[in-house]
């Protein structure tokens, strides 16, 4: 009875986004007050009745009905309670269901906090959030519902994927989905500008918030599954340029040229129409993102036309969503004024070439994880593209932009003056070569790559602390050096803080890429390896039982220079219902270095007393880089709190565009 | 999140073969730290063929553990790195190298990059300067009259 009522609710979801997305836009039309007030009582409505459904699939699971096929598929009745929750969204189905639920939720919280907003305005972006909501709606309705029954009713579950009985499944798709998603506000606000005709400072200043928010998200997002795969996977990678993560990387590099894009639009009302641009960039490229994965067209071409109905579907939604907004852009952005003046050294400009690097960076990235699915469509040959590729031709696109960026902050809007930049920076630069050069021969051997990482590190943290000082003696006026200091924006904080966070990251990435050591080797109990300066002396397994599945745990001493330091223990985890045996690493972390072990397979398997494959890695900074992805969003998050999206946002209405801000 | 998924998937249809891991698979483990150190730096750039997407290095199926024993052999034959590339690929073809080689198939590929970028630049350069040809064009200086005007309104505000 409750999953009927789960799926009667989705079907009334479907009906007030269709709703949502038709009246409140023809009365922001027509000018029809009535039909503009639609939107906010039907944004909250859309939003309850999708919880609803996800909470009364959620309790099939947690009920182990498995009567319901998506429940009998993704859960057992011996799952513990927390994945039994998070198996909700395990599958394709509830995934889309979750995707969904992320969507009405965004849209509700416009309606919440939108207070300050024209009601045309709002009409209007909750209308468009409508139409995007009616489509997933119509998507999992007609293809892909979490709900049906199955008759008779099975008695047991097939039980969850168990790599993906990991906490990560609790917390990295609500967080990946949450940023993903959240680029559609982002989208909804360029759609509405532009029905409206007023790109203004005003529409800027209301989207930028919202678009933080979905990037702080997605960042975390991406972070986390990072971590997730490096820990569970067992064999101690932290990216793989899968193309399943270039679909969420690729909306975060769209997303992060475009926070810098709003930025200008904000304060001096130009590179409006880019900036519209990339909001509808962004969010089409996480409904790409959706259709590479959903559509099965990763795994193979031919595994698409197998059962294309769920591909086809995304892909005309797809078409009609880009098509759609680029047609409105083609009409609208002719008539959409220029801004103000700025010259070719200025900060404005930097922030242009920042968006073009990051563009070419994403369209680089589309290229690689495209390019072997077209090549074979094309039947003109199978090729692999993996990471030395992208590493290859990802490092020179980002390098000019990890070098702007200690550069910008320093140029007046404008015109700036290079002589005056080179001067304020030339010290960070002195500090950056000397960190270039020495840093890679205190830790050893001196490559060209680890030089050129720990440069762009050391430049960016340097030049945002001079950055940081030369603003705080500008706005200082009598007053003292520490008082001034915290007296300025937050925004001027977070922009800091995040790019920190981005020199943290880097460092982490050329550390670990540079000095990591691993050993892949035969140890019987009693017999020890050492890795970086660190043993390990394995004792044997012993046989462990978890709630469901058996495992072989391993039994290893780590010690340091003859002393003891702990006990590790790596496993070897047997579902019962699963045939694949799962790989449980073992990592001592630490600010400075990860050591990882992890345990392969019995060299005989009928003797699990004896000798067995292990792995141990050295991971020198590893955790910088997932410490760099937190230390962008908590930047993002203190920018986002800025006091002025607090201010009255009417009150920008009136400040003529492009007027400068502090 | 994708992606363990498919990796277990490859990895569930691979354990129904009972031979992995067979007392053979791993017995020439790291004998040689320098021929352990060349194999992984190859065994990067090769794809475990019948994964989702990992390379020879990070898998556990039996190819892979296979290629490794193979590689390891040729290494203490004495073959170079591109020996044993090319031996790979003359066995698997193309789709074996995660660098795919720059041929006629995939100019686009590795020209690409270049080309946007390149073709970025140039747009950017070109976009500011019609910009600022346009912005002077319609930011005329005021006219004497529309100066003093202007003044005055500034002088209102002042004062209030």
């Amino acid at each position: 009875m409750i999953p009927e009522l789960g799926h009667f609710a989705l079907i009334l979801a479907a009906l007030v986004s269709l709703i949502l997305g038709t009246l409140p836009m023809i009365g922001a039309h027509t000018n029809r007050q009535a039909w503009i007030a639609v939107a906010r009582p039907a944004a909250t409505a859309l939003a309850m009745l999708v919880t609803f459904s996800f909470a009364c699939l959620t309790q099939a699971f947690v009920a182990n009905d498995f009567s319901v096929v998506y429940v009998a598929q993704h859960s057992n009745s011996l799952l513990p309670i927390e994945y039994r929750v998070a198996g909700v969204w395990g599958g394709h189905e509830g995934s889309l269901l979750l995707w969904i639920l992320m969507l009405t939720w965004w849209a509700f919280l416009v309606a919440v906090f939108s207070r300050e907003l024209p009601d045309t305005m709002v009409a209007r972006v909750l209308g468009t959030l409508g139409l995007v909501g009616f489509g997933f709606l119509l998507f999992i309705l007609l293809t892909s519902n979490p709900f049906e029954r199955l008759l008779p009713g099975a008695a047991e579950g097939r039980d969850l994927n168990p790599l993906l009985q990991d906490p990560g499944l609790v917390i990295h798709p609500p967080l990946l989905y949450m940023g993903y998603v959240g680029f559609s506000v982002a989208y909804a606000f360029a759609i509405a500008a532009l029905l409206s005709g007023k790109l203004d400072a005003a529409w800027a200043r209301w989207s930028r918030p919202w678009t933080m928010a979905a990037w702080i998200f997605l960042t975390l997002g991406i972070a986390m599954g990072s971590w997730w795969a490096y820990y569970e996977l067992g064999w101690g990678g932290w990216w793989f340029w899968d193309p399943v993560e270039n679909a969420s990387f690729m909306p975060w590099l769209i997303g992060t040229a475009l926070i810098h894009s709003l930025a200008v639009t904000e304060k001096r009302g130009s590179f409006k129409n880019w900036t519209v641009l990339l909001a509808i960039s962004a969010f089409s490229l996480s409904l790409l993102g959706t259709f590479l994965v959903r559509s099965g067209v990763l795994t193979s071409v031919h595994a698409f036309a197998t059962d294309p109905r769920r591909g086809i579907f995304i892909l005309i939604f797809l078409v009609a969503v880009i098509g759609a907004s680029l047609t409105l852009f083609a009409a609208r952005a002719p008539k959409v004024g220029l801004g103000g003046r700025f010259g070719l050294v200025s900060r404005e400009s930097l922030l242009l070439t920042n968006n073009v690097l990051l563009v070419v960076a994403c369209a680089t990235v589309l290229l690689g994880t495209l390019y072997p699915l077209l090549i074979d469509a094309l039947g003109a040959g199978k090729i692999s593209v993996g990471p030395p590729y992208f590493n290859a031709v990802f490092v020179p696109v980002m390098s000019p932009i990890l070098f702007l960026m200690g550069i910008a902050p320093f140029a007046r809007w404008k015109d700036a003056s290079v002589a005056d930049i080179a001067k304020a920076v030339k010290w960070a630069l002195a500090i950056g070569v000397i960190v270039a050069i020495a840093l890679p021969l205190v830790y050893g051997q001196w490559y060209a790559l680890t030089a050129l990482g720990l440069f762009f590190a050391a430049w960016i943290v340097a030049t945002a602390i001079l950055n940081f000082i030369e603003r705080v003696q500008h706005t200082r006026a009598g007053r003292s050096f520490l008082a001034t200091a915290f007296s300025q924006p937050r925004s001027f904080f977070g922009m800091h803080l995040a790019h920190i966070g981005i020199a943290v990251f880097v460092i982490g990435v050329t550390m670990v890429s540079s000095y990591q050591d691993e050993k892949d080797v035969k140890l019987a109990p009693g017999q020890s390896v050492d890795v970086a300066g660190y043993h390990f002396t394995f004792n044997g397994v012993k046989a462990v039982e978890g709630p469901n599945y058996v495992a072989a745990q391993g039994d290893f001493d780590l010690a340091v220079d003859g002393k003891f330091v702990r006990k590790m223990n790596p496993e070897k985890r047997n579902y019962h219902s699963s045939a694949m045996p799962m790989t449980e690493a073992s990592i001592d972390a630490g600010l400075l270095r990860d050591v990882y072990v992890s345990l392969g397979e019995p060299i005989d398997r009928d003797k699990p007393e004896g000798e067995w494959a292990v792995r141990v890695y050295y991971k020198p900074f590893v955790d910088w880089i997932w410490g760099g992805c937190v230390l962008m969003s908590l930047g993002g998050l203190i920018a986002m709190l800025d006091r002025r999206y607090r201010v009255k946002a009417r009150a920008a209405t009136q400040l003529p565009a492009g007027t400068q801000q502090a | 999140m994708k992606r363990l998924i498919a990796t277990l998937a490859v990895g569930l249809v691979l354990n129904a073969s009972p031979a992995l891991a067979s007392s053979a698979t791993e017995a020439a483990l790291a004998a040689d730290p320098v021929a352990e150190k060349r194999l992984l730096g190859l065994s990067e750039e090769l794809r475990c063929l019948v994964c989702q997407n990992q390379n020879i290095a990070d898998s556990n199926a039996e190819l892979a553990q296979d290629l490794r024993r193979e590689i390891r052999g040729m290494i203490k034959d004495g073959k170079s790195d591109k020996e044993i590339i090319d031996f790979m690929v003359t066995r698997y073809g193309d789709f074996v190298l995660y660098r795919p080689p720059v041929q006629g198939n995939t100019l686009l590929l590795w020209g690409g990059p270049v080309a946007l970028l390149i073709l970025g630049i140039i747009a950017l350069v070109r976009y500011q300067r019609r910009r600022a040809e346009r912005v002077a064009a319609e930011d005329k200086p005021l006219s004497a009259d529309e100066a003093s005007r202007a003044d005055a309104l500034l002088k209102e505000l002042d004062n209030k």
